[in-house]
């Protein structure tokens, strides 16, 4: 009894833990490379989840809607970068976050104005649509695809900043963005494709969630504290750090909602506040200067 | 202040001409004026399907009574309460105090009828409840001037309990959001559960609006229960209706719940997860009634083939009890305990069966709360009745109308 059920909640937390990872991997990116804490990366999340259903309904193919869906997110990001954020890269902090905050809304009402206020839903793809057991757990078999695809980007993306030149002017453009702009890397360029990547993620997350949740218009901002708690979990601007943190929320949250309901809330705050307290810069993050 | 001579001449001949025309001025108002129904209803958001099928149902009344009852136009005036307490109550001042209407309804959520009731009750408005379940507006929290045409939270479940100890099994899961409604509506299914030998296994309250259910419904699976009973709604509804057949739960263990967890507002999202979902609700369109055939039918021709659904039923009713009183104190409406008495009195055919109030609450008395299971019909996903229990009515505890 005790073990198909700590080792069935165990997945549950590590699915769930996967989509974390999908959805704060851009957020986190997004700063580490802008310095801009984005809060509308969770409309990207929704943006993406409406492109896929779009995409969905007019080829019926949820594997086409995986590579369509991110790429008008990456599009909508690139567009949002160059007219609003850019000219107030100067500016304080606060005022980006006004700005991203002010998105929100207006993804909304963009979603609303055009697809309806209407509870939608993704199916998930013929092949993933029953469940499977392993050691006396049930899980959808979707949640596992969900799992292996979610490491799978792990891989890709640590290759892609670790390997490749595209990533290594990424991690300079981190460390120091005038001085890699010195070095002749055209850095205004560079900026709006991260953020493009960055809002890509985002959108591919909705997808992949799509057909474990429904899609809504105000599903863009629940997300976002769950989110942005992943990213001072794991340190800001960290790719292993997001991985690591959307991993501890997921089991935090999973096994919070199992043993402990009327506190299931509260866990995940926990596990905020002690890995705060304990490294203020979080799991993988730079020190604090 | 000095008078003018010619301030005091105008305002001499004013006074006059107040005295002279007074009768037949407050004559029409009571009889020639529109009556003023002011709505407090979420017109955006996921909710705002709620509102527009409210909306519709009292629509197709007044459009077939050719907006005019007793003499007297019927005019709405919509307010979006944007599903929001702070708000609704705020629309519900500006309806009664500056455009001071003659009846009020909605509201959808039980937080702004809770938050509304007070300044409905002092300022003796006229309140018929479309929507919002909260059980006090029947019990402690009852009042004079409130009706409610569509249900209390009790209604759909009490009957249930019974039921499913009988019909489906006697081991049962009880899962539903960790509110006050959903506690409310868990322990009514226990009050005919229990008694009738029925045993529960567990109950959990996930936190309202959760996305993943999954450890809940590990649970579920482990816990030996036989069927689960919920109650969720909107995309709370989705979210555990779809999961619960993804994690391979339907086979073997049954779902029943409160209506509202397959509605037409959630089941086209839900699609074929709800398939064979056995739910306790005072309305379908699949009832086999004459009245309700029409009410399908005009309904589906007013408003582009859209099929009603349980809240198109409650506005519905709520303008069928509003053209009715109206009629029966000739559109007076200056005479208030006239027309709450005379609203209080209303009987007819509704889509859903022999309406009528109970007196000692101003509740609805459900003529039936039918058991419905999802099926394959013409035309998609609907609930089919396979059972009912006559005459369900709130008990009322606590609550004492002046009769």
């Amino acid at each position: 009894m005790f073990v198909p059920d700590f080792f069935g909640q165990a997945l549950n937390g590590l699915s769930y833990g996967v989509l974390l990872f999908l959805l704060s991997v851009g957020l986190t990116l997004i700063f580490g490379m802008l310095d801009v804490v984005n809060l509308a990366h969770g409309s990207f999340y929704m943006l993406g989840a409406y492109a896929g259903l779009a995409t969905i309904a007019a080829l019926g193919n949820f594997w086409i809607a995986l590579v369509v869906a991110p790429l008008v997110v990456g599009a909508i990001g690139a567009v949002m970068e160059r007219l609003a954020l850019r000219p107030l890269y100067r500016r304080s902090p606060l005022d980006q976050v006004l700005l991203t905050f002010g998105f929100i809304y207006l993804f909304e009402d963009l979603v609303k104005w055009i697809w309806g206020g209407r509870i939608r839903s993704i199916p998930p793809p013929d092949v993933f649509s029953g469940s499977v057991t392993i050691l006396g757990a049930t899980i959808p078999s979707y949640r596992l695809f969900v799992i292996a695809f979610g490491f799978a980007m792990a891989v890709a993306l640590w290759l892609l900043i670790e390997r490749t030149r595209l990533g290594s002017i990424i991690r300079a453009g981190v460390f120091d963005a005038e001085m890699t702009a010195g070095l002749g890397i055209n850095m205004p360029v560079v900026f709006t494709a991260v953020f493009a990547f960055g809002a890509a993620l985002g959108g591919l997350s909705g997808v992949v969630a799509g057909p474990i949740q429904s899609a809504s218009p105000p599903m863009g901002a629940g997300i976002l504290v769950p989110a942005l708690i992943v990213v001072v979990v794991g340190g800001l601007g960290s790719l292993k750090g997001s991985l690591a943190g959307s991993l501890i929320i997921g089991q935090a949250e999973t096994f919070g909602k199992a043993w402990l309901p009327g506190a299931s809330m509260m866990m995940i705050y926990l596990v905020m506040a002690a890995i705060v307290l304990l490294r203020p810069q979080g799991l993988f993050g730079r020190p604090l200067k | 202040m000095r008078v003018t001579r010619r301030a005091f001449l105008a305002g001499g001949s004013a006074a006059a001409a107040s005295v002279v025309a007074g009768p037949w001025a407050s004559r029409s108002h009571a009889q020639g004026g529109p009556v003023k129904i002011g709505l407090v209803l979420p017109y955006t958001g996921v909710y705002a399907v709620l509102g527009e099928s409210i909306t519709q149902g009292m629509e197709l009344v007044f459009a077939r009574e050719n907006w005019t009852v007793a003499g007297r136009k019927i005019e709405m005036i919509k307010e979006d309460d944007e599903m929001k307490p702070p708000v609704g109550v705020r629309k519900t001042e500006k309806l009664i105090d500056s455009d001071k209407v003659d009846i009020l309804t909605g509201p959808v959520h039980s937080g702004i009828l809770m938050g509304m009731r007070d300044k409905v009750h002092s300022s003796k408005t006229i309140l018929i409840v479309s929507n919002a379940g909260a059980d006090a507006i029947s019990r402690e929290r009852c009042s004079h001037w409130i009706f409610r045409t569509s249900f209390s939270n009790w209604q759909p479940c009490q009957p249930m309990g019974g039921w499913v100890a009988k019909n489906v099994s006697k081991e049962v899961f009880l899962t539903a959001p960790n509110y006050q409604a959903g506690k409310d509506m868990m322990n009514a299914f226990k009050e005919t559960f229990t008694p009738a030998g029925g045993k529960v296994v567990a109950e959990d309250y996930p936190k309202l609006g959760e996305t993943d259910y999954a450890p809940y419904l590990t649970k579920i699976k482990q816990s030996g229960a036989k069927a689960v009973f919920a109650f969720f709604s909107g995309t709370d509804a989705v979210n555990f209706v779809k999961q619960y057949d993804q994690f391979g739960l339907k086979g073997s263990i049954k779902l029943t719940g409160a209506g509202f967890l397959t509605e037409p507002d959630v089941l086209p999202a839900q699609g074929r997860s709800a398939l064979g979902v056995i739910t306790g609700h005072f309305y379908t369109p699949q009832l086999d009634s004459p009245m309700n055939k029409k009410f399908v039918t005009d309904f589906k021709a007013k408003f582009g083939g859209k099929t009603p659904d349980g809240f198109a039923c409650q506005g519905y009713d709520t303008a069928e009890v509003i053209v009715r009183a109206l009629k029966a104190v000739g559109g007076n409406t200056q005479d208030k305990d006239k027309l709450v008495e005379a609203i209080a009195k209303t009987e007819f055919d509704s889509p859903r069966g022999r309406f009528r109030f109970d007196p000692k609450t101003h509740n609805v008395i459900q003529p039936f709360i039918y058991i419905r299971e999802v099926r394959e019909v013409t035309g998609g996903l609907d609930n089919v009745p396979i059972d009912k229990v006559a005459d369900v009515r709130d008990p009322g505890t606590g609550c004492t109308l002046p009769t």
